[in-house]
């Protein structure tokens, strides 16, 4: 059952958008290299298609990858802080200096590090940028169960390994998920960062940066538009697995 | 007599930075088994730990905790809890929440043999027909239902119940107490009811142990003599006047604010 009205309220949302745009463009007069209007990126966008399916596909899987991994990692580091209270209290402080250290100036020094290890870069960047909030979530949840879910579990002399796998667990998937929502547009913006910041011809912020190179403007502005649908399509795969997964937090009705 | 819980002489103090913080003082309760105590006494007087050290997630400082004719020295598959708030599982629906117990106490168990028992329980709390609902379908009262079979469906030879009707309207209280009795005309439990209710203690309770103020010790306690199931009539009867006004005045000495 297609409910049509779900897809077709956003569609039209972008065409009117679109519309806009390309009336606001054509009304000021601007010329391209000041912003160029929707109807030159297509062009733009088949002339190089090739290309953009090739660096769409290097964007997509490292992004992916370093969000599985900050996915992973952000789980167990939130399951130790969420679980002892003086991890939390020693892991915290660092992991908020980690986080507010400005990523783009640490592109270059892991550029030195691992010289030429263009994947791997990009995918420590994706994860560095997005396990926080997860690993936070995670932590939250775990902190803030109420002592009797706990209790009528252990009561039964349950393990707290079971208490985890039945109850904390489950119970932090809604909050897990609102976290990988934040995460998976950091980690694209991750991937991003490194593939503008490093030369290494591999991505659409490669891409970018050749047009910005060349002066093609309507090129740059329909890498903009392919980030953006790409980040839109992470989005909803996230939410298409939230709703597989915590749908059971989702009240009819909203 | 022979006792299913005896408490004895327990003391204990939660260690804080002030020094330590008495809330139990050589405190006795005896339950027999199949039988019914309600434990009330002033906010705050330690019925919470009470309720933890029965179910052996906590030791007292002194005294014994003895749980059929065996010391609690760690937690028992043997014990139902029900809280004030029923922490149903939003992912499960009624039924599985209900199985949630068997799964740690009889993992072997077939599961058509755990939903059986599920099923047998909800319709004895009148929840026929919500078996897949989730709990956020249900209404307060029902969910406390739900929450009750979920205490008993292991056959625990004791279940714990802290305030389990605290938080519902007085009609649904009324109706869940009346349940209460019904449940245990078919499966007979011994129970422990911490309340702040004084009808709810003389109604469900086979003995009404009255604790005192911090840190708390059996003041008082008093023997409900009248088989059940009880019908809701006796709420109005002299004799249940009688026993209210003696634990009101109980409950006042404890709270201080008369002389014995």
């Amino acid at each position: 059952m297609i409910d049509w009205k779900k897809i077709l309220v956003p569609v039209a949302a972008v065409v009117v958008l679109l519309l806009l745009w390309e009336l606001l463009v054509w009304a000021m007069g601007w010329p391209d290299y000041k912003m160029a209007s929707p109807s030159d990126l297509w062009p733009a966008f088949l002339r190089y298609q090739h290309l953009f399916w090739q660096y769409g596909w290097q964007t997509l899987w490292r992004t992916v990858v370093g969000l599985g991994v900050a996915v992973v990692f952000g789980t167990l580091l939130g399951m130790v802080m969420g679980l002892s209270k003086t991890m939390n209290d020693a892991l915290y402080p660092l992991l908020v200096g980690f986080n507010a250290i400005p990523k783009a100036t640490v592109v270059p020094v892991i550029a030195l590090m691992f010289v030429g290890q263009h994947d791997f870069n990009t995918i420590l960047m994706a994860f560095m940028i997005s396990f926080f909030p997860i690993a936070v979530s995670v932590a939250i949840g775990l902190s803030t169960l109420e002592p009797e879910y706990r209790d009528i579990l252990r009561s039964l002399g349950a393990s707290r390994m079971t208490v985890f796998w039945k109850i904390a667990l489950p119970k932090t998937l809604p909050e897990f998920f609102g976290a990988l929502k934040v995460a998976v547009t950091l980690a694209f913006i991750g991937t991003n960062l490194v593939e503008i910041i490093t030369p290494h011809g591999r991505g659409l912020g490669h891409l970018f940066q050749s047009a910005q190179t060349n002066s093609d403007f309507p090129l740059m502005f329909a890498v903009l538009i392919a980030l953006a649908a790409l980040g839109i399509m992470l989005y909803y795969a996230i939410v298409a697995l939230e709703r597989i997964f915590a749908g059971w937090a989702v009240r009819p009705g909203h | 007599m022979d006792n299913l819980i005896d408490i004895k002489g327990v003391t204990h103090a939660y260690k804080t930075k002030a020094g330590p913080f008495p809330v139990l003082r050589d405190l006795n309760i005896s339950i027999p088994q199949h039988s019914f105590c309600a434990v009330v006494g002033p906010s705050g007087c330690g019925k919470s730990t009470l309720t933890r050290l029965i179910a052996g997630l906590m030791f007292p400082d002194q005294g014994e905790v003895w749980l059929h004719g065996e010391l609690v020295k760690s937690p028992r598959k043997t014990v139902g809890m029900a809280f004030q708030n029923p922490v149903l599982l939003e992912w499960r629906t009624i039924l599985q929440n209900v199985i949630l117990p068997l799964e740690i106490v009889a993992p072997m168990m077939p599961k058509a043999q755990k939903e059986a028992r599920a099923r047998e329980l909800l319709a004895m709390v009148g929840l026929e027909g919500f078996e897949g609902k989730r709990p956020s379908e249900l209404s307060g009262g029902m969910r406390q239902r739900a929450s009750l079979c979920r205490a008993l469906v292991h056959k625990p030879d004791i279940i714990i119940l802290d305030e389990p009707f605290g938080a519902l309207d007085a009609f649904t209280r009324e109706d869940l107490w009346q349940t209460m009795h019904q449940l245990r005309a078919n499966e007979p439990f011994t129970a422990l009811l911490i309340t702040h209710d004084l009808r709810e203690s003389v109604y469900l309770g086979d003995q009404v142990v009255v604790l005192s103020g911090r840190p708390a010790t059996t003041q008082y306690v008093m023997s409900v003599d009248i088989p059940g199931p009880r019908p809701l009539e006796m709420l109005y009867e002299p004799d249940t006047v009688e026993r209210l006004a003696v634990l009101r005045r109980e409950i006042q000495i404890a709270q201080g604010r008369a002389v014995a």
